[in-house]
């Protein structure tokens, strides 16, 4: 076969960095962050707000989104869409409290409509919306147009849910590197992907959202194994209790809408203030000019919400039932969300799970900050020291091993990510009917030499005779360095496969020194597969002629019977002393002797082909 | 260690480079691929890694990986015609056995 020049694989070009957010698109508020300078920053607005509320209003000439919208809700209910995200790729079949809302929904198949001043729209549209103002408020600060973005979803989101907040940054133009479970960027944030692998609880009480989720961090990677939550509970609910307080103690009659606004405010004020105060005065004067003085003390307010907390402890216990776990295999517990300030609830949160919580991260920001984290590392920024591995090209190649312990190489080095490579092998074997597939990485020749990432068996290979199977082995990395090996047997079409992370507990150092290593014992390597491929060959020929001996054994004197019977024994014998020389001439010496052998099984077959047949049915 | 190109391998890679309009001279190497254990590479060359060995061949720059050496040294590299398809031969005398469409190859 001629070969011809090809281009070289070119790794990816050192280049500016690029500008990446992260989007926590919440059901209250949303938030947008990057990694300014290798730290993980949330962007604020022109008037120094982190918190965008996530409320849009299509005002008569434009339209207004955040706190000024969230001002004007009261007064244009129908035109002012709040908690948009909880419509997020549903129906109206799918939404029980539709009602509640004061919009005005159309009756219509698929995701969720509604007429606004300005004309129908879905809750992408709106969301769009959110997105919008957080892309130009990034854009305005890092200085130009954003690479992407990662934005975060709940993990219980469904795929119509997932796919909806795609489309409404599609709409407005903002690539989606990926969406990223919430419970999860809590992790990434607080750098729990770096450190022991294990499982972790992240306790999510937002504004009017409680979610738990319980996270397994393996090899690098988290995936979610059990989330539960109530829909219908948040901080929103505390206010409430102390509102209820305030009416309790003052003896108040029902009151004008104005009068329950200053004090839900107040409320929340109070509520804000204990987080670091034993007590706090609420004091107020009500339109009909009643003075409202009294003083809110932290036990106070520990008792008349402790029924409430005691409802965020349920889903935690559902969610470990879910998993099979009990509290004490959680090894680490995030806080997500502005109401885990409040002490009762981190101190409720630390005696449930029987250890203090992970609270130095703002948790209103925390969601944000860990999808920066990960925006960044997927459009290739990095540090010197850090993430590097998360990058755009493979550190090491990547294979399996084949017959004899050898590697057999599917993805090189260097390769950019995100890329998918597949290689056809067959059976060793006659009715070989499963296949075990270990995947390796590094330079080197031998398995031995590189590093194991995962094995798994792929059963079900219709029986054949050696080498007539094809199993197709398909290795494929996505954007986040997230390897999935797959064997597929073509005609049956069995699969079996297996996700790893191949630069989990790979540092900088360990990469150079298995780069090196490949160097210096690239000799040795060489040899090394020498010698495994002539035992592969040895092993084929030794059963070969076996078996040719069992079948056809009579066409031999007992000299020549005996000769190769001896030829075999010390080829059995050199093919276990490692000396490739000497096994090679003893594959030469055994292939002399049985060459008379094999010459006169052939004239037996072609006989027996014949026998019984004229010239016209063989040709 | 070396490896050698013969004077039709010279002209035709000359050739390619200047129709290219970039590139220092040309990469050879190996891959495990095919059926029979390695396969050849063969590709421009932009730059020069630090694990490279050079060689000049009259006029043209041969770069190869250490590693990838240690299965080349010695080989004369070719530029046929075979019939109707022309281009590069490797004629290494490292090779113990070739599979059958000489794709791969085994040391």
């Amino acid at each position: 076969m001629l070969l011809q020049i090809s281009e070289p694989d070119n790794p990816v070009p050192k280049s500016a960095p690029r500008r990446a957010v992260g989007i926590d698109l919440g059901t209250t508020h949303s938030l947008v962050a990057t990694v300014y300078h290798g730290v993980p920053t949330i962007l604020l607005d022109d008037r120094g707000r982190a918190l965008l509320p996530s409320v849009v209003r299509y005002a008569e000439q434009n339209i207004i989104v955040g706190q000024e919208a969230l001002e004007m809700q009261s007064r244009d209910p129908a035109n002012t869409i709040v908690s948009v995200k909880r419509f997020m790729g549903r129906a109206l079949t799918d939404l029980d409290d539709m009602r509640q809302f004061p919009y005005q929904w159309l009756d219509t198949l698929g995701m969720v409509r509604l007429k606004t001043r300005t004309g129908i729209k879905n809750p992408i549209e709106i969301s769009a919306e959110i997105l919008r103002v957080l892309k130009e408020r990034a854009e305005a600060q890092l200085g130009g147009v954003l690479d992407g973005a990662v934005i975060t979803v709940p993990a219980y989101f469904d795929d119509a849910q997932r796919q909806a907040t795609k489309e409404a940054a599609k709409l407005i133009g903002l690539d989606v590197l990926r969406l990223l479970n919430e419970p999860t960027a809590a992790a990434i944030a607080y750098g729990l992907d770096q450190g022991t692998e294990g499982i972790y609880a992240v306790y999510d009480l937002g504004g009017g959202t409680f979610d738990v989720s319980i996270l397994r961090l393996s090899r690098g990677v988290f995936e979610v194994l059990a989330t539960h939550g109530d829909s219908a509970l948040g901080g929103d609910d505390f206010d409430h209790r102390i509102f209820c307080w305030i009416l309790e103690m003052a003896a108040l009659p029902p009151l004008p809408a104005e009068d329950v606004r200053l004090l839900l405010t107040l409320s929340r004020r109070a509520k804000e203030s204990l987080t670091d105060n034993n007590s706090v005065p609420i004091i107020a004067q009500l339109s009909n000019k009643q003075n409202i003085d009294l003083t809110l003390t932290t036990e106070t307010f520990t008792e008349i919400t402790a029924h409430l907390i005691e409802k965020t402890l349920t889903p935690i216990k559902r969610a470990l039932r879910d998993a099979k776990l009990t509290k004490d295999d959680i090894q680490g517990v995030v806080l997500v969300g502005g109401a885990t300030r409040m002490p009762q609830v981190r101190r409720a949160v630390a005696h449930f799970f029987g250890q203090p919580p992970l609270v130095n991260l703002n948790p209103d920001e925390v969601v944000a900050l860990g999808a920066a984290i990960q925006a960044n590392a997927l459009v290739g920024n990095r540090k010197n020291d850090d993430d590097w591995l998360l990058l755009d090209v493979t550190p090491l190649s990547l294979g399996i091993e084949t017959m004899g312990g050898l590697v057999e190489k599917i993805v090189p080095r260097n390769a950019s990510i995100p890329l998918t490579k597949a290689q056809d092998f067959t059976t060793f074997k006659d009715g070989q009917t499963a296949l075990a597939i270990h995947v390796v990485q590094g330079e080197r020749e031998r398995v031995e030499d590189c590093r194991s990432l995962a094995r798994f068996e792929l059963h079900g290979i219709p029986p054949m005779v050696a080498g007539a199977a094809r199993i197709r082995i398909t290795f494929q990395i996505d954007a986040d360095g997230l390897l999935s090996v797959s064997a597929r047997e073509q005609t049956t079409s069995t699969e079996a496969s297996i996700v790893v992370k191949p630069s989990y507990g790979l540092d900088e150092a360990e990469v150079t020194r298995m780069l090196e290593e490949s160097m210096v014992y690239a000799h040795d390597d060489m040899k090394a597969r020498a010698l495994a491929e002539s035992q592969i060959e040895t092993d084929q020929l030794l059963e070969l002629t076996k078996h040719a001996l069992k079948e056809d054994g009579d066409l031999l004197s007992s000299e020549e019977y005996a000769a190769i019977e001896k030829a075999l024994e010390e080829l059995l014998h050199c093919r276990n002393s490692n000396d490739v020389e000497a096994l090679r001439r003893s594959l030469a010496h055994t292939n002399r002797v049985t060459s008379e052998f094999a010459g006169r099984r052939m004239d037996r077959s072609v006989q027996k082909a014949l026998t019984g047949k004229n010239v016209h049915n063989v040709v | 260690m070396a490896i050698r190109l013969t004077p039709s391998a010279v002209k035709h890679i000359q050739t390619s480079l200047s129709k290219r309009g970039k590139g220092i001279g040309l990469r050879l190497g190996v891959k495990t691929s095919g059926c029979s254990g390695l396969a050849y590479k063969i590709e421009y060359a932009d730059e020069i890694h630090p694990e490279d060995v050079q060689f000049d061949s009259d006029g043209v720059l041969v770069v190869v990986d250490k590693k990838s050496l240690l299965y080349l040294d010695g080989t004369r590299l070719d530029y046929i015609r075979e019939g109707l398809s022309e281009g590069f031969k490797f004629e290494n005398p490292n090779v113990r056995a070739q599979c059958g469409c000489g794709e791969s190859f085994t040391v």
